[in-house]
């Protein structure tokens, strides 16, 4: 149900990784979550090498965070990194490329895993491995279902439905074996013997390619899926997968589901496999009037602009930084932040393009209603926001909105629906939990 | 560089605007215009010029000297309730009589509720009905289909399929499909209305719930009536589908955004309504047509609809 169809502009697809160079000094933020920041475990003038452990992680919903980089701890203190949010970081001026001596650099493929289900999920705890498709949510959190819950199958999210971005796609066509023994790694965690990767059908290479690799492992799937935005959502996702449709306020878990990303996946088999914490990601520098859109192996808390140099610098009519997909990203104010866990992509978006036309009035078309792929009014929605209409706004399933921005995307005239839904969800939120 | 501009997603837009759906929906109405032009010459050409002008002007003044607002006429919606008006009037009817339907259309139906939008009725078919009450006769005797007919108020006059059917006789089936038969100056294409529904389907300027539920709705209830007492209901559904302004009222009047329903559930049960509607008028009413009836009717209880008709939630359809 509902969804739309914005064009791809996928630039950078098929375009292998390119490692980016070192910054001069990392910045790297101590939380990447909505969940407790972790704890410094180092302090000003520490010698630290590529995967020490930086933070400790404060409670159950945290997580670990390691160095990028090797070099001298420069200070603590808060930065803002590509997320948008001010958050402690550590700073680091990086010297040398030294590694923990721990961490398997060698290429080599390793498929037999031997731990238990405990074993696995306290090696991708220590690894500090959080969501990577943007919500950065911590991984050994969603590997450890409430209790009563039983998982029975194991979706992986390669579906990558944002425009623009092609790191995920990009990630399965150069690691895919890899890929697949974190699912199978996965799938022992949480003890399913089932496992779908669920692809979107305009990355037609790599369902090829991971389809015949999943031929050598037991029990996993390769799922081609209607091209449509937001398929990747984790609801919608579990819908085209398996048919079952997560009801309103439950988790995944509730029709026997778990759903990780592709490119968590991958962290995944190197954390386990490779004993090599999650400090480097890829993400996709792109834009329409960039010179060299490519998709880039970048440190953790490496700062964009240097990232951004190597795909031949901001383009000059840009009007609008955006921090990942154009669909759901933060727009930045500057290219001076660190690349954070979940940053997927920068995107530079024209100046012609980036600022909203003029709101009209509402012109009742429907176009809103059938877009919503949660089934939701959001021309309703938004006059119940402007009015403090919150009751209604809770009755009428406001907290089901994923924001996607199918309805301010699709809206003729040019209504900001989402600022409002957005600003209602938040308030009807607040509501909600001082009730508790 | 120096004004990078701060927004929240999403940051692209599908391109779609008020004024493409306008124009969308009258390049729809290009074949039916096309038809009503040949059949009834000069009258139709004087008609439509007067009610698309008079309804851009009046929005116009509106606008400016009363609501003292932004211009809205380049949005095309003036120019489409102007054609839509000319489309429910008979090719022979009084300039004057134009203007004042207009004006009652765009200054009561639709400014003074806000203008696009805002408005519960169809600003057409209220200038239509509005004409229709005050005048009966002049809207009432429509001019016989002559291909590019010279003559405007002078024009020879003969009884609708629809008033023919009262009275017993059926039309020509052919005659009714292409238009060669006396109705207001775009209604009588069934052909060309078509045409015109694939295009906004195409589009995806509407969706197929409102005009197919009231088409169905008006074929098999006709088609009850016609079987259980064919004497009596002597008319076949076929003929009830391509008689007066079913077509028209179903695919361009019903579907006006702002006074139909929100979701597709809603849509239904709205198109449902003006199909029962409509053959209660024609089979059991005074007048022989009520599609314009039926319709404002119907837009009266589409705020209703939209309170109590909510779209199928996510979660609640499958578990």
């Amino acid at each position: 149900m509902g969804g739309v169809h914005p064009k791809e502009y996928k630039f950078s697809a098929g375009k292998e990784t390119k490692i980016s160079l070192l910054p001069k000094q990392a910045i790297i933020p101590l939380g990447h979550y909505l969940g407790a920041p972790s704890n410094a475990v180092v302090a000003k003038g520490d010698l630290v090498k590529v995967g020490q452990l930086l933070g400790q992680a404060s409670g159950f919903v945290s997580a670990n965070v390691h160095s990028s980089v090797s070099g001298k701890v420069a200070k603590i203190d808060d930065a803002i990194d590509a997320s948008g949010y001010k958050r402690p970081a550590v700073f680091i001026d990086v010297e040398g490329d030294e590694w923990m001596e721990s961490i398997d650099r060698s290429s080599t493929i390793i498929r037999e895993c031997t731990l238990t289900p405990e074993e696995i999920i306290k090696k991708i705890s220590d690894a500090g491995i959080v969501g990577l498709g943007g919500a950065t949510f911590p991984t050994h959190v969603k590997l450890s279902p409430p209790p009563g819950k039983k998982a029975e199958v194991l979706i992986i999210n390669a579906v990558e439905c944002e425009p623009y971005l092609t790191c995920d796609h990009q990630l399965m066509l150069e690691k895919g074996e890899e890929i697949l023994v974190g699912v199978s790694i996965l799938m022992k965690a949480i003890n399913v013997n089932r496992a779908i990767i669920g692809i979107e059908n305009n990355k037609k290479d790599a369902v090829a390619h991971l389809e015949r690799l999943a031929k050598t492992f037991s029990g996993i799937e390769v799922m081609a899926l209607k091209v449509q935005y937001p398929q990747g959502g984790e609801k919608q996702l579990i819908d085209a997968t398996i048919g079952r449709q997560v009801p309103s306020g439950a988790i995944p878990i509730e029709v026997g589901a778990v759903v990780q990303n592709v490119a968590t996946t991958f962290a995944v088999y190197e954390a386990v496999q490779k004993n090599k914490p999650l400090f480097e990601r890829i993400i996709t520098i792109t834009g329409k009037s960039m010179a060299q859109q490519g998709n880039f192996w970048v440190r953790i808390g490496t700062a964009l602009t240097t990232v951004v140099e190597q795909a031949g610098g901001m383009p000059e009519d840009t009007g609008k930084i955006v921090a990942g997909g154009p669909m759901m990203g933060r727009s930045l104010s500057s290219l001076d932040v660190s690349v954070a866990k979940g940053t997927a992509g920068v995107l530079f978006i024209p100046t012609l393009e980036s600022a909203r036309k003029k709101m009209k009035n509402c012109l009742r078309c429907a176009k809103c209603v059938s877009a919503c792929p949660m089934g939701l009014e959001p021309y309703l929605l938004m006059g119940q926001s402007e009015n403090a209409m919150w009751t209604e706004m809770e009755r009428n399933r406001i907290m089901d909105c994923i924001e996607c921005g199918c309805c301010a995307f699709t809206c003729p005239s040019n209504r900001p629906l989402l600022d409002h839904v957005r600003y209602g969800k938040t308030t009807v939120g607040g509501i909600i939990r001082s009730r508790r | 560089m120096d004004k990078l501009i701060i927004s929240p997603a999403p940051h692209v837009h599908s391109g779609d605007s008020v004024s493409k759906n306008m124009r969308g929906v009258l390049i729809a109405l290009i074949p039916a215009y096309l038809v009503g032009l040949y059949f009834f010459g000069l009258g139709a050409l004087i008609v439509s010029l007067v009610s698309v002008l008079s309804c851009v002007l009046f929005e116009y003044l509106i606008q400016r000297y009363i609501l003292k607002g932004e211009k809205t006429i380049n949005d095309g919606s003036a120019v489409l309730t102007g054609l839509l008006l000319a489309f429910n009037l008979p090719s022979n009817i009084p300039v004057w009589m134009v203007i004042i339907g207009a004006m009652v259309a765009i200054g009561i139906a639709k400014m003074s509720f806000g203008g696009l939008g805002n408005n519960p009725l169809n600003p057409a078919l209220v200038g239509r009905v509005f004409l229709l009450i005050s005048f009966p006769v002049a809207m009432t005797s429509w001019p016989s289909p002559i291909p590019l007919n010279p003559n405007y108020l002078d024009a020879v006059t003969s009884a609708t399929p629809l008033a023919l059917m009262k009275f017993g006789h059926l039309p020509n089936i052919m005659d009714l499909f292409i238009g060669n038969t006396g109705g207001s100056l775009g209604e009588v294409s069934a052909i060309a209305l078509l045409i015109g529904f694939v295009y906004l389907l195409l589009k995806r300027i509407i969706t197929w719930h409102v005009p197919i539920s009231i088409l169905l709705t008006v074929f098999v209830f006709t088609g009850i009536l016609h079987f259980a007492s064919p004497e009596t209901y002597f008319a076949t559904p076929i003929y009830h589908l391509l008689s007066g302004g079913l077509l028209l009222g179903a695919i361009f009047m019903a579907t006006d955004y702002a006074t139909s329903p929100m979701t597709t559930r809603g849509m239904l049960v709205y198109g449902v309504g003006i199909g029962i509607i409509t053959v209660v008028i024609r089979i059991f009413g005074s007048y022989p047509e009520g599609v314009s009836f039926a319709i404002l009717i119907m837009n009266a209880f589409t705020p209703l609809i939209n309170t109590y008709i909510k779209p199928k939630r996510f979660g609640e359809a499958r578990k």
